[in-house]
């Protein structure tokens, strides 16, 4: 029997006209801890994807214990033994812990008999779950758990680990990273895709690093460094000049870009302001804050604190419970998922730009305006397209989040709303989009930034919130403060 | 060629119906509504023109037209706005909601027909003749081809330029393409212009019915509509949701529907395969749709 | 009366079977997340089929033909809906048309203008021993034709195949949620591919119920909405096999009250009776808040998101 428990050898995979794998191979050895190391967007979960029979690749080979095999689905995957937890959860909330944990299996479903399985298989592995709760009723740590059990019930022989601890407390995610070694020590292989050095050099007996769609570094983690990993994730060339979503250390903007704003009058402001969900749940209560003209506002928090209603208020795009709201009448909005809520994927790029304030604007439009408007951001942000009447959908990720950019702020003067900006782009567009909205603070408006990764609100924030459990404070300090206060804890 | 003239006639008196439902449904379809309740709306259009049509007073002459007109609209986009405030109001999918008004109005017109409305003789399950008032003038004299064609085309021609030059069509087409983007990149009120959309697709679908009854049937009868609002998709899809290509696909399926007939009146080939058509017509299109995007499928 | 008012029920029986057929296969194709607009379809197609192939195999051959042909018509929808994942409303009213037209086409060419012929083979009561005995319901529900009984096994059989199985879990599993269920390793196409083909198979047996169980011969266009209605019936029964059947039956009274108040020489248009499910079919669905039991994924194009 091999060694060798999988192996991806020389895959790759386009979409379009964009390649996301190049060549990219790695070789997880039976009983070991893998990392696979990556910027955002480097292929890490294109890979993984492959290797689960979510994707199949264009070019390559996948060996599993040594043997050339091909996954047109998930299932080929799991009969092969291998399962994979997923960063964004794959649970059916309609349904139990239960009915989710045994889903994709063949024959009599008994219930009674699966809970039972399932608190054995809990109690075995130290994660505590209610197997008849509904999933859609449980937090983000619990449905977690879920995904977790739901993939060792299965057995595997190969446990792939999507960013699994994106949304867990740091405690939390100790505790999973440990769990990832027992079910090594017992004869099994986990590969663990993370973007977190630290996260690798810790708990990986192997590492793999992907850059741009290729396999650029691979060995024992002994080999490695911070050094050598960050060179190798982010190519020599770059390392000097901008680091991006490393997740070490604070990230390095270009000379000058980051002079303190000069802050103005007051833009946005928000008094004792409340925001209750459908389901009766307080997202946002009594926040107060002011957001002034020609400084960058960053907002600090972990998933699912309330950052997500709060800069929909800010946005107006959303509007408050309770409480009282003062913002321009047009801000411009730049959300998370610009696939979605930003664009019409099979609009023409003019017709995106007629969508923004569309709904405000009264008898006929005026296409020939809108048409050179559109030229002129196309050649003011570098949004790289033939022309202004390809549709949205055949740019790529960074030219669509550059429109975006250009779009938001020329139409919005006063003032800028942005979420996660740089998300799924590569290095030089994110620096772009960083370097514009840094610009458009020292024109003077007024900007306000939400990222996930802190280090890209320390970078190019003048004042940093922190939205806690629906409560917003103003916290100074480093990387260590800001972290303790996005958790709960009390400043010393 | 003596074939040929009545022929042509038929064809476009058939179309007539076609490209105004037809418009009904591209619309819709735009604003991402799947009404599939043009057959009710078209019926509700039909019985309230036919109402308007038998009791308007004589002395008010050539106004009952417009009048009738204007009831066919009211009454189809009233009947397509209970399906829009159900979807709005109770979140019901419109598929089911307008199935379910389709046959609701095919039953109230049935009942119309042999109760209130019924023709004073009690005999007939239709109501009396419309007043002339009330009917359409003749396009082409000695032929059953009427105004009513005139009206479809220029209604297609609207509907073409509002869609594309102003404001408000352009607020239709984003809502419909993607309600996220429409609602956050827009400020688009997505729920308020669906539901209009909804109500003047049904307006459409109304008037259809009631240049029917005022050009073609002078009466309501029971089965006013063969099926119209289905026929209306396939219309709806050939053209691309585009009006001015609904012209053309209307008439197109026009013809199908005229040659249906003749040829079952002279080669005795079933009228039914008109549908069979209309149906193949219908799939090729989204099957080659479907091809061509997954070909083009590109990142997501 | 109390013969009367058996004679009502038994018709209210009569009437919900095909309607209950259908809308269990129904059930089962949403359950996958698939709303299939071209039952109607099937259950003509089903019908012109029981009059060929009862022709030759007798009344159950006239049932298997009708099944697999509607079976077929779904094979079709399922082609554009569930592989080429075209607009599944869009699909189902072309598959619709298409089966209309074909039935009608095909009939006028099998049989001429002068139609079927009348001697269909078709299937008598047969009486259920000691419970056709019960008082008042025995005689409704226990001297029916046969195909009636067989709808009786199905619905706990299909029931418990949902709830106890983990082919039922896959199904429900891929109607709400598509993407997690191939995760979970659920081949959804496939699902949804056999759960449309189900349906298909019921829409037919209930268009065969039509010929054989009750008209005797084929006429034109004689499933009469029954496709659409039966859908209805779903949505009413909240998408639950049990709950179908229950709703089948108040459709059926609503057809059967028709009956008997035009018997009765009632002044109540009949017209009030057959038009009354489809508007308690709205306001049920009103009540209950649209969609909250729906399928998750009902009607969803892709399979996952893009």
């Amino acid at each position: 029997m091999s060694d060798v428990a999988l192996e991806l050898a020389s895959i790759t995979k386009a979409f379009g006209r964009l390649a996301a794998l190049k060549s990219a191979s790695l070789v997880a050895r039976r009983g070991t801890v893998h990392a696979l190391l990556g910027e955002n967007g480097a292929g890490k979960t294109t890979l993984m994807r492959i290797a689960f029979g979510m994707l199949q690749p264009d070019s390559g080979t996948i060996l599993v214990n040594g043997v050339v095999s091909s996954f047109a689905t998930p299932a080929d995957a799991m009969a092969s033994g291998i399962s994979m937890v997923h960063q964004h959860f794959t649970l059916v909330p309609a349904m139990t812990v239960a009915e989710n944990i045994a889903l994709g299996g063949r024959g009599l479903y008994d219930p009674s008999r699966t809970r039972e399985a399932i608190s054995a298989l809990a109690m075995r592995t130290g994660l505590p779950i209610d197997p008849s709760a509904r999933v859609g009723e449980l937090a983000a740590g619990a449905q977690q758990r879920v995904e977790i059990l739901k993939a060792l019930s299965h057995e595997p022989r190969v446990l792939i680990l999507d960013e699994p601890t994106a949304v867990l407390t740091p405690a939390e995610a100790q505790d999973l990273l440990h769990k990832a070694r027992e079910i090594v020590s017992s004869g099994g292989t986990a590969i663990l895709i993370t973007h977190k050095l630290r996260d690798a050099l810790e708990f990986a007996d192997d590492i793999t690093v992907l850059r741009r769609g290729a396999t650029v570094w691979t060995g024992p983690a002994a080999d490695a460094s911070e050094e050598i990993l960050i060179s190798a994730m982010l190519g020599g060339e770059h390392f000097k000049a901008i680091t991006n979503n490393v997740g070490t250390g604070a990230m390095h903007l270009q000379p000058g870009m980051k002079e303190r704003g000069r802050a103005g009058e007051v833009v946005m402001t928000l008094r004792e302001v409340g925001v209750r969900d459908a389901m009766g749940v307080d997202r946002l209560s009594s926040v107060t804050m002011t957001v002034r003209a020609g400084e960058i506002v960053g907002i600090a928090a972990v998933e699912g604190n309330g950052q997500h209603e709060l800069l929909r208020l800010l946005a107006g795009r959303m509007k408050p419970t309770t409480g009282e709201i003062k913002i321009p009448e047009t801000v411009g909005f730049i959300p998370e998922d610009r696939q979605r809520d930003a664009l019409i994927q099979d609009f023409s790029l003019r017709d995106n730009v007629a969508l923004h304030g569309s709904g405000a604007r009264r008898g006929l439009l005026d296409w020939t305006a809108i048409r050179a408007a559109t030229k002129r951001l196309m050649l003011d942000y570098d949004v790289r397209a033939r022309d202004e009447r390809v549709r949205a959908r055949t740019l790529s990720g960074g030219n669509q989040q550059k429109f975006v950019v250009g779009r938001e702020i020329d139409g919005s003067s006063a003032a800028l709303v942005a979420e996660n900006p740089s998300r799924g782009l590569d290095v030089q567009a994110a620096s772009a989009v960083h370097a514009r909205l840094v610009a458009a603070r020292s024109a003077g408006m007024a900007v306000v930034i939400f990222s996930s990764d802190l280090d890209e609100v320390l970078s190019l924030a003048d004042r940093i919130m922190v939205v806690y459990a629906g409560h917003v404070s103003e916290t100074t300090g480093g990387h260590e403060s800001i972290g303790r206060a996005m958790l709960g804890a009390r400043s010393e | 060629m003596t074939q040929l003239l009545p022929f042509l006639i038929d064809m476009l008196v058939h179309a007539t119906p076609l490209i105004i439902a037809g418009l009904a449904v591209a619309i819709a379809f735009r604003a991402g509504i799947w009404n599939i309740g043009a057959d009710g709306q078209f019926i509700a259009g039909a019985t309230a023109a036919a109402w308007v049509g038998v009791s308007a007073p004589a002395a008010i002459g050539w106004l009952a037209l417009p009048i009738a007109i204007i009831a066919g609209a009211i009454a189809g986009g009233t009947w397509a706005a209970i399906a829009a405030w159900l979807r709005s109001r109770y979140g019901v999918l419109e598929v089911i909601s307008t199935i379910m008004l389709n046959f609701i109005a095919t039953y109230g017109a049935s009942y119309l027909v042999r109760g209130p409305l019924q023709e004073p003789t009690h005999v007939f399950p239709q109501t009396s003749t419309i007043g002339i008032g009330a009917q359409m003038p003749v396009l082409v004299a000695g032929t059953r081809l009427h105004w009513g064609f005139v009206v479809a085309i220029v209604l297609a021609i609207i509907a073409w330029w509002v869609m594309k030059h102003s404001a408000a069509g352009f607020t239709i087409r984003a809502s419909g393409m993607n309600p996220f983007a429409a609602a956050s990149a827009g400020l688009i009120d997505v729920p308020r212009v669906t539901t209009v959309a909804f109500t003047i697709s049904g307006a459409i679908a109304g008037i259809a019915g009631a240049i029917e009854v005022s050009g073609v049937t002078f009466a309501l009868y029971e089965n006013i509509s063969p099926g119209y609002g289905y026929t209306a998709i396939a219309v709806a899809l050939l053209a691309g949701l585009n009006p001015l290509g609904v012209i053309g696909t209307g008439i197109l399926f026009g013809g199908l529907e005229a040659a249906a007939s003749t040829m079952q009146r002279n080669a005795g080939i079933p009228a039914t395969t008109a549908s069979v058509i209309e149906a193949i017509v219908i799939l090729a299109v989204i099957g080659a749709a479907q091809l061509r995007t997954r070909r083009t499928a590109t990142a997501t | 009366m109390i013969d009367g008012l058996a004679g009502f029920l038994e018709g209210v029986v009569r009437t919900a079977t095909p309607l209950a057929l259908a809308a269990l296969g129904e059930t089962v194709t949403e359950r996958s997340g698939v709303i299939n607009i071209g039952l109607e379809g099937s259950i003509i197609a089903g019908a012109l089929a029981a009059v060929i192939g009862a022709a030759h195999g007798g009344v159950w051959g006239g049932f298997a033909f009708g099944g697999i042909s509607g079976a077929v018509v779904a094979a079709i929808f399922a082609f554009f809906a569930v592989i080429l994942r075209a607009d599944q409303i869009i699909s189902g009213t072309a598959v619709t048309l298409l089966a209309l037209g074909g039935t009608g086409t095909l009939y006028r060419l099998i049989y001429g203008s002068a139609g079927a012929a009348l001697d269909t083979p078709t299937m008598s009561n047969t009486v259920v021993p000691l419970l056709s005995r019960i008082p008042l319901i025995g005689a409704p529900l226990f001297a029916q034709p046969s195909i009636t009984y067989v709808l009786y096994a199905l619905i706990p059989i299909v029931a418990w195949w949902m709830y106890r199985t983990h082919a039922g879990l896959a199904l429900r599993a891929t109607g709400e949620n598509p993407a997690s269920a191939i995760a979970a390793g659920v081949r959804a196409k496939r699902v949804q591919f056999m759960a449309v083909l189900f349906g298909g198979v019921l829409g037919g047996i209930s268009g065969a119920t039509l010929v054989l169980a009750q008209a005797g011969t084929f006429v034109e266009g004689m499933s009469a909405g029954r496709g659409f209605i039966a859908i209805a019936i779903v949505v009413l029964g909240r998408w639950n096999p049990t709950g179908a059947a229950l709703a089948a039956l108040i459709f059926g009274a609503a057809s059967a009250l028709q009956y008997y108040f035009q018997a009765a020489g009632s002044d109540l248009p009949y017209q009030l009776f057959l038009a009354f499910p489809y508007v308690l079919t709205l306001v049920a669905l009103a009540v209950t808040r649209g969609r909250t039991s729906a399928p998750g994924a009902l009607g969803q194009q892709e399979l996952e998101r893009s």
